[in-house]
């Protein structure tokens, strides 16, 4: 695959030269590939909205570099502009900045800024409505007569509406109920398969990441120490907790029983996994059922 | 990011002997202070008051970084100041050109009123850089407490300034967060005539607004919860106590109040 944004030894020192300074991202290499479904995971703090305001050229670097499709972002002024209509970044709680009078026109906020004409406006529009699952009647609507999750959608369709080929969301689903925080995520698989486009998804849930990503990046202590697939990452379960980071409880689990003594294959995250590695270790046993099945159960009930 | 620049009334913790003064006993001093500064004449009475400045400075660890970065925003106003002084002093003419005349005396005039106002602005930044905003509201709150008498409402006018500054950080990181997902859409906040900027202002000051709004409310009622209704019968969790170190900071402040009263006297 090839890569669509890197950072080169990216550094960014907040309040440099007051008590306050402090390095949020210290020589930071990063690379997402073209089309990939991408995970962020760090704790509060750990420097990864510093590292997404620098992927669609918010933020400035104090040193390093960034480049979208292989040019510094920070070339010239008209190519930093571009780049955030092509990084499309959505902010944690985005129903916070809406601002129009109707929803139609805060989503075509961003496509109208790209000075496209109002017939390409339109269709883009009603495309991101559709894409986050809001009813064309709901359009001329004010933004502020909706619920706290309607609104989240309309932030996310308007980010949508420049159709970037990177998309990334802070914590799309925080504070959404179950259900919701679902849908939200259903929406974004369904932009990224219809545009083939590179989500980036920052997060500090693991269940939730686990479950979309295909590569996860994890960012602690303005670095970044681990990344891969969440199999390889989850394998260093120890590590991750010792970050602050929880994994997701069926690795728990699994990590348990393996400290246990049970012959058993760790980096399971999903439901479905944790039944393969469960069966084949039974298979590899020949026992069914005896010995493994009990402390299955024991390691759920200590979680 | 210019909203970063904004140091006004920001605190930096520290655990000087300045930190550990009466917020009272400060505030007396920053007002004893610039009544020197505005009796001080001659280069003797200024250059005591900048070392006391310095001295201050030194002991309260204040980076002098800090204090010059808080100047930018009154920068247009001292070359403005400076400017006005050089022309429109009368005097010994030093330079002649159309209607323009440098005089000795204004140069002499313009640097003092220059220097003047940098040391009222260093000085009152010294203040707001070392105490809490919370502490600074208390004795506020003190020292005004006789107007109490008058029926002046003291304790809400210092209950809603330590509001105010308890949330200006937290409207200029709203206000930037803001600035920066509407930026991600594509607004342009610096370009254009003074018509556009205003314009771009929109997506930025309707979220703004919605959100202080809905703060206010939070606030309200989480006050209301714990049962919060005004002043009367309040009492504090932190008393006021002066200490030895806040009388003798006061009496020196007073003794150099009155010493550079007799240094600017006219003939010395």
């Amino acid at each position: 695959m090839k890569p669509i944004l890197e950072t080169k030894k990216l550094s960014h020192i907040y309040s440099a030269g007051t008590p306050f300074e402090h390095g949020a991202l210290l020589d930071v290499d990063f690379t997402a590939y073209r089309g990939e479904y991408l995970g962020i995971i760090g704790h509060t703090g750990s420097g990864k909205s510093t590292l997404t305001q620098h992927l669609n050229g918010l933020l400035k670097p104090t040193s390093g570099q960034v480049l979208f499709e292989g040019k510094d972002i920070w070339e010239s002024k008209e190519r930093t502009r571009q780049t955030r209509f092509q990084v499309g970044l959505v902010f944690q709680y985005p129903e916070y900045q809406l601002f129009e009078e109707t929803i139609y026109k805060d989503i075509a906020f961003g496509p109208r800024n790209m000075k496209l004409d109002e017939a390409e406006v339109d269709r883009r529009v009603r495309q991101a409505a559709a894409f986050v699952g809001l009813p064309d009647h709901l359009l001329e609507k004010s933004p502020f007569e909706l619920s706290g999750g309607q609104k989240r959608r309309v932030a996310i369709a308007g980010v949508i509406a420049m159709e970037p080929s990177v998309l990334i969301l802070d914590e799309p689903t925080a504070g959404l109920d179950p259900v919701g925080a679902a849908s939200i995520l259903q929406n974004i698989h369904n932009y990224h398969t219809a545009k083939n486009a590179t989500i980036i998804l920052v997060s500090h849930s693991m269940e939730e990441v686990a479950r979309t990503v295909d590569r996860l990046v994890v960012v602690n202590d303005a670095r970044i120490p681990l990344q891969g697939t969440p199999r390889e990452v989850f394998a260093h379960g120890s590590e991750l907790e010792a970050m602050g980071l929880g994994i997701p409880q069926v690795t728990r689990v699994f990590h348990r029983l393996k400290a246990l003594g049970v012959d058993i294959d760790p980096s399971v995250y999903t439901i479905d996994q944790a039944k393969a590695a469960i069966m084949a270790a039974l298979k590899a046993h020949g026992r069914p059922g005896q010995d493994s099945g009990p402390s299955v159960g024991k390691g759920k009930g200590a979680v | 990011m210019a909203l970063k620049d904004i140091t006004l009334g920001q605190y930096f913790p520290g655990d000087t002997i300045i930190h550990r003064m009466d917020p009272r006993a400060k505030l007396l001093l920053t007002v004893l202070y610039i009544v020197a500064l505005f009796m001080a004449k001659g280069l003797l009475a200024y250059g005591v008051l900048f070392a006391v400045l310095a001295l201050w400075v030194a002991v309260s660890r204040v980076s002098p970084k800090a204090i010059l970065r808080g100047m930018k925003p009154i920068l247009f106003i001292l070359v403005f100041t400076g400017i006005l002084n050089i022309f429109y002093t009368p005097g010994r003419e030093l330079w002649h050109w159309g209607f323009l005349t440098v005089t000795v005396e204004g140069l002499w005039s313009a640097f003092f009123m220059v220097v003047r106002i940098l040391m009222l602005i260093a000085s009152t930044f010294l203040l707001t850089y070392t105490t809490s905003p919370i502490m600074l509201t208390d004795g506020l709150e003190n020292l005004m407490g006789p107007l109490k008498k008058l029926h002046v409402p003291v304790h809400e006018l210092a209950m809603m300034m330590s509001i105010a500054l308890r949330f200006i950080p937290t409207l200029i990181e709203e206000t930037d967060k803001i600035m920066s997902a509407q930026k991600a859409r594509g607004a342009d906040f610096e370009t254009g005539n003074l018509l556009q900027k205003a314009k771009a202002m929109v997506p930025l000051l309707v979220p703004l607004f919605i959100s202080a709004f809905r703060r206010a409310d939070e606030l309200a009622i989480a006050m209301e919860c714990r049962c919060y209704h005004g002043g009367v019968g309040r009492t504090r969790l932190r008393q006021l106590k002066y200490q030895s170190f806040d009388f003798a900071a006061l009496f020196l402040a007073l003794a150099l109040c009155v010493g550079i009263f007799f240094l600017s006297r006219p003939g010395l």
